[in-house]
Protein backbone atom coordinates (compact mmCIF):
# COMPACT_ATOMS: atom_id res chain seq x y z
CA UNK A 1 0.00 0.00 0.00
CA UNK A 2 1.68 3.16 -1.18
CA UNK A 3 -1.04 5.54 -0.03
CA UNK A 4 -0.40 7.20 3.29
CA UNK A 5 -3.09 6.38 5.79
CA UNK A 6 -5.00 9.37 7.12
CA UNK A 7 -5.04 9.45 10.88
CA UNK A 8 -7.78 10.63 13.18
CA UNK A 9 -6.32 12.96 15.79
CA UNK A 10 -8.34 13.37 18.96
CA UNK A 11 -7.08 16.17 21.22
CA UNK A 12 -8.39 16.20 24.78
CA UNK A 13 -6.44 18.63 26.94
CA UNK A 14 -6.59 18.31 30.71
CA UNK A 15 -9.06 20.53 32.54
CA UNK A 16 -10.78 21.96 29.48
CA UNK A 17 -14.42 21.83 28.41
CA UNK A 18 -13.64 21.17 24.79
CA UNK A 19 -12.07 18.57 22.58
CA UNK A 20 -11.01 18.44 18.96
CA UNK A 21 -11.24 15.73 16.34
CA UNK A 22 -9.16 16.31 13.20
CA UNK A 23 -9.00 14.17 10.10
CA UNK A 24 -7.95 14.59 6.46
CA UNK A 25 -9.61 12.91 3.50
CA UNK A 26 -8.43 12.12 0.00
CA UNK A 27 -11.55 13.65 -1.50
CA UNK A 28 -12.67 17.18 -2.41
CA UNK A 29 -14.42 19.38 0.11
CA UNK A 30 -17.82 19.40 -1.65
CA UNK A 31 -17.93 15.63 -1.56
CA UNK A 32 -16.82 15.29 2.06
CA UNK A 33 -19.41 17.88 3.01
CA UNK A 34 -22.09 16.03 1.07
CA UNK A 35 -21.30 12.84 2.99
CA UNK A 36 -22.22 14.78 6.14
CA UNK A 37 -25.54 16.12 4.86
CA UNK A 38 -26.90 13.49 2.46
CA UNK A 39 -28.84 11.07 4.70
CA UNK A 40 -28.16 8.10 2.42
CA UNK A 41 -24.41 8.67 2.70
CA UNK A 42 -24.43 9.69 6.35
CA UNK A 43 -25.88 6.40 7.57
CA UNK A 44 -23.19 4.51 5.70
CA UNK A 45 -20.33 5.76 7.81
CA UNK A 46 -21.28 7.37 11.12
CA UNK A 47 -20.37 5.10 14.02
CA UNK A 48 -18.34 1.91 14.32
CA UNK A 49 -19.26 -1.06 12.17
CA UNK A 50 -20.70 -3.06 15.06
CA UNK A 51 -23.40 -0.45 15.71
CA UNK A 52 -26.50 -0.24 13.54
CA UNK A 53 -27.28 3.30 12.60
CA UNK A 54 -30.88 4.40 12.29
CA UNK A 55 -31.45 7.96 11.18
CA UNK A 56 -34.72 9.56 12.25
CA UNK A 57 -35.34 13.23 11.66
CA UNK A 58 -32.52 14.70 9.59
CA UNK A 59 -32.78 18.28 8.40
CA UNK A 60 -29.28 19.42 7.36
CA UNK A 61 -30.16 23.12 7.04
CA UNK A 62 -29.78 26.02 9.47
CA UNK A 63 -32.49 25.59 12.08
CA UNK A 64 -33.13 21.96 11.17
CA UNK A 65 -33.42 19.13 13.66
CA UNK A 66 -31.72 15.74 13.69
CA UNK A 67 -31.96 12.50 15.64
CA UNK A 68 -30.41 9.08 15.26
CA UNK A 69 -30.26 5.84 17.19
CA UNK A 70 -27.31 3.47 17.25
CA UNK A 71 -28.01 -0.11 18.28
CA UNK A 72 -25.39 -2.59 19.42
CA UNK A 73 -25.34 -6.37 18.93
CA UNK A 74 -27.21 -6.96 22.20
CA UNK A 75 -30.01 -4.64 21.16
CA UNK A 76 -29.01 -1.75 23.41
CA UNK A 77 -30.11 1.53 21.85
CA UNK A 78 -28.19 4.80 22.09
CA UNK A 79 -30.18 7.83 21.02
CA UNK A 80 -28.75 11.23 20.10
CA UNK A 81 -30.42 14.40 18.94
CA UNK A 82 -29.83 18.07 18.36
CA UNK A 83 -30.42 21.09 16.18
CA UNK A 84 -28.44 22.34 13.23
CA UNK A 85 -27.68 25.93 14.14
CA UNK A 86 -25.78 26.80 10.97
CA UNK A 87 -25.23 24.71 7.87
CA UNK A 88 -23.11 26.62 5.35
CA UNK A 89 -22.31 24.58 2.22
CA UNK A 90 -19.53 23.44 1.92
CA UNK A 91 -17.75 25.16 4.78
CA UNK A 92 -19.21 24.36 8.13
CA UNK A 93 -21.86 22.69 10.22
CA UNK A 94 -22.58 24.07 13.67
CA UNK A 95 -25.08 22.37 15.89
CA UNK A 96 -26.04 20.97 19.25
CA UNK A 97 -25.61 17.36 20.29
CA UNK A 98 -27.17 15.52 23.20
CA UNK A 99 -26.80 11.90 24.24
CA UNK A 100 -30.18 10.63 25.42
CA UNK A 101 -28.76 7.91 27.64
CA UNK A 102 -27.55 10.15 30.47
CA UNK A 103 -29.30 10.08 33.87
CA UNK A 104 -30.60 13.61 33.32
CA UNK A 105 -31.31 15.55 30.16
CA UNK A 106 -29.87 18.96 29.35
CA UNK A 107 -26.20 18.01 28.99
CA UNK A 108 -25.85 19.60 25.57
CA UNK A 109 -22.69 19.86 23.49
CA UNK A 110 -21.97 22.57 20.94
CA UNK A 111 -20.27 21.12 17.89
CA UNK A 112 -18.56 23.07 15.14
CA UNK A 113 -17.32 21.10 12.15
CA UNK A 114 -15.21 22.93 9.58
CA UNK A 115 -14.39 21.64 6.12
CA UNK A 116 -11.14 23.01 4.75
CA UNK A 117 -10.03 22.49 1.15
CA UNK A 118 -6.42 21.29 0.88
CA UNK A 119 -4.17 21.04 -2.19
CA UNK A 120 -4.55 18.02 -4.49
CA UNK A 121 -8.30 17.76 -3.95
CA UNK A 122 -7.98 16.82 -0.31
CA UNK A 123 -10.00 18.03 2.67
CA UNK A 124 -9.39 18.58 6.35
CA UNK A 125 -12.33 18.17 8.71
CA UNK A 126 -11.97 19.73 12.16
CA UNK A 127 -14.61 19.26 14.81
CA UNK A 128 -14.59 21.24 18.04
CA UNK A 129 -16.95 19.98 20.73
CA UNK A 130 -17.65 22.29 23.65
CA UNK A 131 -19.20 20.75 26.76
CA UNK A 132 -21.00 22.42 29.65
CA UNK A 133 -18.33 21.27 32.09
CA UNK A 134 -14.99 19.48 32.22
CA UNK A 135 -16.83 16.66 33.94
CA UNK A 136 -19.30 16.32 31.07
CA UNK A 137 -16.45 16.18 28.61
CA UNK A 138 -14.37 13.68 30.55
CA UNK A 139 -17.46 11.57 31.09
CA UNK A 140 -18.14 11.44 27.39
CA UNK A 141 -14.58 10.56 26.49
CA UNK A 142 -13.91 8.07 29.21
CA UNK A 143 -17.39 6.85 30.01
CA UNK A 144 -17.06 7.55 33.70
CA UNK A 145 -13.34 7.54 34.37
CA UNK A 146 -12.22 10.47 36.43
CA UNK A 147 -8.53 10.96 35.97
CA UNK A 148 -6.51 13.35 33.83
CA UNK A 149 -6.78 13.47 30.10
CA UNK A 150 -4.22 13.05 27.42
CA UNK A 151 -3.67 14.51 24.02
CA UNK A 152 -1.09 13.66 21.43
CA UNK A 153 -2.30 10.12 21.26
CA UNK A 154 -1.16 9.65 17.75
CA UNK A 155 2.38 9.97 19.00
CA UNK A 156 1.90 7.72 21.97
CA UNK A 157 0.37 5.32 19.51
CA UNK A 158 3.55 5.45 17.48
CA UNK A 159 5.67 4.83 20.53
CA UNK A 160 3.61 1.78 21.42
CA UNK A 161 3.73 0.60 17.85
CA UNK A 162 7.52 0.84 17.74
CA UNK A 163 7.90 -1.05 20.98
CA UNK A 164 5.82 -4.06 19.94
CA UNK B 1 -14.09 18.17 40.76
CA UNK B 2 -11.57 16.00 42.56
CA UNK B 3 -8.37 15.47 40.70
CA UNK B 4 -5.54 13.38 42.08
CA UNK B 5 -2.69 15.79 42.75
CA UNK B 6 -0.08 15.73 40.03
CA UNK B 7 2.39 13.01 40.03
CA UNK B 8 1.31 9.81 41.68
CA UNK B 9 -0.46 8.13 38.85
CA UNK B 10 0.60 7.73 35.24
CA UNK B 11 -2.54 9.44 33.92
CA UNK B 12 -1.77 12.71 35.61
CA UNK B 13 1.92 12.41 34.92
CA UNK B 14 1.16 12.31 31.23
CA UNK B 15 -1.41 15.10 31.43
CA UNK B 16 1.52 17.53 31.59
CA UNK B 17 2.55 18.47 28.02
CA UNK B 18 6.27 18.68 28.88
CA UNK B 19 6.27 15.14 30.17
CA UNK B 20 4.57 13.94 27.02
CA UNK B 21 7.27 15.71 25.04
CA UNK B 22 9.89 13.77 26.98
CA UNK B 23 8.13 10.49 26.27
CA UNK B 24 7.99 11.41 22.62
CA UNK B 25 11.65 12.43 22.60
CA UNK B 26 12.54 9.07 24.07
CA UNK B 27 10.33 7.20 21.65
CA UNK B 28 11.63 3.71 21.34
CA UNK B 29 15.21 4.74 22.08
CA UNK B 30 17.26 4.73 25.25
CA UNK B 31 18.72 8.16 25.96
CA UNK B 32 20.72 10.07 28.53
CA UNK B 33 19.52 13.31 30.12
CA UNK B 34 21.97 15.23 27.96
CA UNK B 35 20.56 13.73 24.80
CA UNK B 36 17.03 14.69 25.85
CA UNK B 37 18.22 18.19 26.74
CA UNK B 38 19.72 18.48 23.27
CA UNK B 39 16.63 17.13 21.52
CA UNK B 40 14.18 19.39 23.32
CA UNK B 41 16.40 22.41 23.91
CA UNK B 42 15.23 22.79 27.51
CA UNK B 43 17.37 23.55 30.57
CA UNK B 44 18.76 20.38 32.10
CA UNK B 45 17.10 20.85 35.53
CA UNK B 46 13.70 21.02 33.84
CA UNK B 47 14.30 17.79 31.96
CA UNK B 48 15.57 16.09 35.11
CA UNK B 49 12.56 17.24 37.14
CA UNK B 50 10.06 15.82 34.67
CA UNK B 51 12.08 12.66 34.16
CA UNK B 52 11.98 12.08 37.91
CA UNK B 53 8.17 12.24 37.86
CA UNK B 54 7.96 9.87 34.91
CA UNK B 55 10.32 7.49 36.68
CA UNK B 56 8.29 7.65 39.88
CA UNK B 57 5.09 6.57 38.15
CA UNK B 58 6.96 3.90 36.23
CA UNK B 59 6.47 5.32 32.75
CA UNK B 60 10.22 5.68 32.32
CA UNK B 61 12.90 3.25 33.39
CA UNK B 62 16.43 4.15 34.37
CA UNK B 63 19.56 2.11 33.77
CA UNK B 64 23.12 2.88 34.76
CA UNK B 65 25.91 2.39 32.31
CA UNK B 66 29.25 3.46 33.68
CA UNK B 67 28.82 7.02 34.85
CA UNK B 68 25.76 7.59 32.68
CA UNK B 69 22.11 7.03 33.45
CA UNK B 70 20.03 5.99 30.48
CA UNK B 71 16.26 6.33 30.23
CA UNK B 72 13.62 4.56 28.20
CA UNK B 73 9.83 4.37 28.05
CA UNK B 74 8.11 1.42 29.70
CA UNK B 75 5.44 0.55 27.15
CA UNK B 76 3.58 -1.71 29.58
CA UNK B 77 2.88 1.25 31.84
CA UNK B 78 1.91 3.47 28.95
CA UNK B 79 -0.68 1.08 27.64
CA UNK B 80 -3.47 1.72 30.22
CA UNK B 81 -3.32 5.42 29.40
CA UNK B 82 -3.51 4.66 25.74
CA UNK B 83 -6.47 2.34 26.30
CA UNK B 84 -8.35 4.99 28.23
CA UNK B 85 -9.04 7.37 25.35
CA UNK B 86 -9.09 4.60 22.81
CA UNK B 87 -12.85 3.81 22.75
CA UNK B 88 -13.72 7.41 21.91
CA UNK B 89 -10.88 7.68 19.44
CA UNK B 90 -11.86 4.35 17.92
CA UNK B 91 -15.43 5.53 17.43
CA UNK B 92 -14.15 8.35 15.23
CA UNK B 93 -11.29 6.46 13.58
CA UNK B 94 -13.63 3.72 12.50
CA UNK B 95 -16.36 6.13 11.39
CA UNK B 96 -13.87 8.04 9.28
CA UNK B 97 -12.40 4.87 7.80
CA UNK B 98 -15.91 3.99 6.67
CA UNK B 99 -16.28 7.52 5.30
CA UNK B 100 -13.06 6.98 3.30
CA UNK B 101 -14.75 4.00 1.66
CA UNK B 102 -17.96 5.92 0.96
CA UNK B 103 -15.98 8.78 -0.59
CA UNK B 104 -13.82 6.47 -2.64
CA UNK B 105 -16.88 4.61 -3.99
CA UNK B 106 -18.58 7.84 -5.03
CA UNK B 107 -15.42 9.12 -6.72
CA UNK B 108 -15.09 5.90 -8.71
CA UNK B 109 -18.73 6.06 -9.82
CA UNK B 110 -18.57 9.71 -10.79
CA UNK B 111 -15.40 9.36 -12.87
Amino acid sequence: MSEKKNKTVVTVEPGKQELFIIREFDAPRELVFRAHTDPELYVQWLGPRDLTMSLGTFEPVSGGRWRFIQTDKDGNEFGFHGVHHDVTVPERIIGTFEFEGLPESGHVILETTKFEALPDGRTRVTTQSVYQSVQDRDGMVAAGMESGVVDGFERLDEILEKMK
Amino acid sequence: MARIPTTHDPFNAVAEPKRRAILEALGSAERSVNEIVELLGWPQPMVSKHLAVLKKVGLVRERREGRQRLYRVDAEKLKPIYDWVTPFERYWSESYERLDEVLSDIQKKEK
